[in-house]
């Protein structure tokens, strides 16, 4: 589809894995940080119905 | 192929003679070269109306969803796989359908023969595998196995997988067929190649959504597309909806599409959708070894859990 690898996560985490949950999150905000901002998937505003 | 046609008829005949069907569905000739459409036979005397040759691309299971009537149904491998389908997804009772099945040879791509000529094309006959093509001040003759479709000539399931009668003696499988070359293709490209590859793909769109409607898949009683509380996706032509549309539809066929080529066949500006649906296919197959509609009595991978189920992508 030429969606970036990185941009996309799964994650399985229970309720009583308040850690995993944080870590989980703090690497996947820094990972899609480092991709930047995904324009493929952004509509031009003047176009959006 | 074009012989099957006096059995079709006669075991037609035979079920609605015996009020062992209510409807038998098949193929009738079409107003135009190349395109047969569906037949929906009532009385016997209609039987002679059916046809079958080289131009019966449609899947027939997309008319036997939610009907009530016994319905004998023609069928080919791809069609017998989507009927298939329809059983394990309860969308169909095996006891109403009597299923004729059609060793197939494969049909021929329209699209193609269209552009092979700069003249209309006004007459397409076929003895055994050669096709001539008539049109105003030409005639050619082609060899059929030149002029497939695509999903034909990679096609390794053209006997009928569930059959009651049987049209013709079954036909030898093609061996030793790369099915998959063009999604490796795309598989090697990097993300912005592959963005690009599927813009141009889908640029000529123009969400008639004749793929979703021909695709016995897409059987929903309102599709995501036309959802409006909540609305999915944006109904407008914005490349960003259309794309949406194609590859969340080709999600919905995960695990089920059987590479039948009827999306494909039905759009009318010649997308080939399939591009979507096969790395689907694919994808299913190295994972989960599964090909659609082969088994009734098999669960489809995404609605069953098997301890050795690859997971590697959830951290």
């Amino acid at each position: 589809m030429g969606v970036e690898p990185g941009r996309l996560n799964f994650s399985w985490i229970s309720s009583a894995e308040s850690t995993k949950f944080v870590d989980v999150v703090k690497d996947v905000t820094a990972t899609v940080k480092a991709l930047g901002p995904n324009n493929n998937f952004k509509k031009a505003a003047d176009k959006v119905a | 192929m074009l012989g099957y046609i006096d059995k079709i008829k006669e075991i037609s005949k035979r079920l609605l003679d015996e009020g062992r069907v209510d409807m038998v569905i098949g193929f009738r000739k079409g107003t135009m070269p190349m395109m047969n459409e569906p037949a929906f036979v009532k009385t016997p005397g209609e039987v002679s109306k059916l046809v079958w040759d080289s131009n019966c691309g449609i899947n027939l299971a997309n008319y036997l969803t939610d009907r009530k009537e016994k319905i004998a149904v023609i069928a080919k491998g791809c069609d017998s796989r989507n009927i298939v389908t329809h059983l394990i997804e309860n969308k169909i009772k095996r006891e109403k359908l009597v299923i004729i099945g059609v060793p197939c040879k494969g049909m021929i791509d329209r699209r193609r023969i269209t552009a092979m000529f700069d003249a209309e094309v006004r007459e397409v006959t076929e003895e055994g595998d050669v096709i001539t093509v008539k049109g105003a001040g030409f005639e050619k003759k082609l060899k059929k196995a030149e002029i497939l479709q695509d999903n034909c000539s990679t096609c390794i399931h053209r006997n009928p997988v569930l059959f009651d009668e049987l049209a013709a003696p079954l036909v030898e499988e093609q061996k030793g067929i790369d099915r998959y070359a063009d999604v490796r293709r795309i598989e090697e490209m990097s993300p912005q190649e592959k963005w690009k590859y599927f813009e141009d793909l889908i640029s000529p769109c123009i969400r008639c959504y004749a793929c979703r409607n021909a695709c016995p898949l897409c059987y929903c009683p309102t599709c995501f597309v036309d959802e409006a509380r909540p609305q999915w996706v944006g109904k407008s032509q914005d490349p960003i909806d259309i794309r949406t549309f194609h590859f969340l539809r080709a999600y919905h066929c995960a695990g089920r599409c059987t590479d039948c080529g009827a999306c494909e066949r039905a759009c009318p500006v010649g997308i080939n959708m399939r591009a979507f649906t096969k790395k689907l296919e694919k994808d299913c197959f190295d994972m989960f070894g599964w090909e659609a509609g082969i088994s009734p009595d098999e669960r489809p991978p995404l609605d069953t859990f098997k301890p050795g189920d690859p997971g590697e992508f959830i951290k």
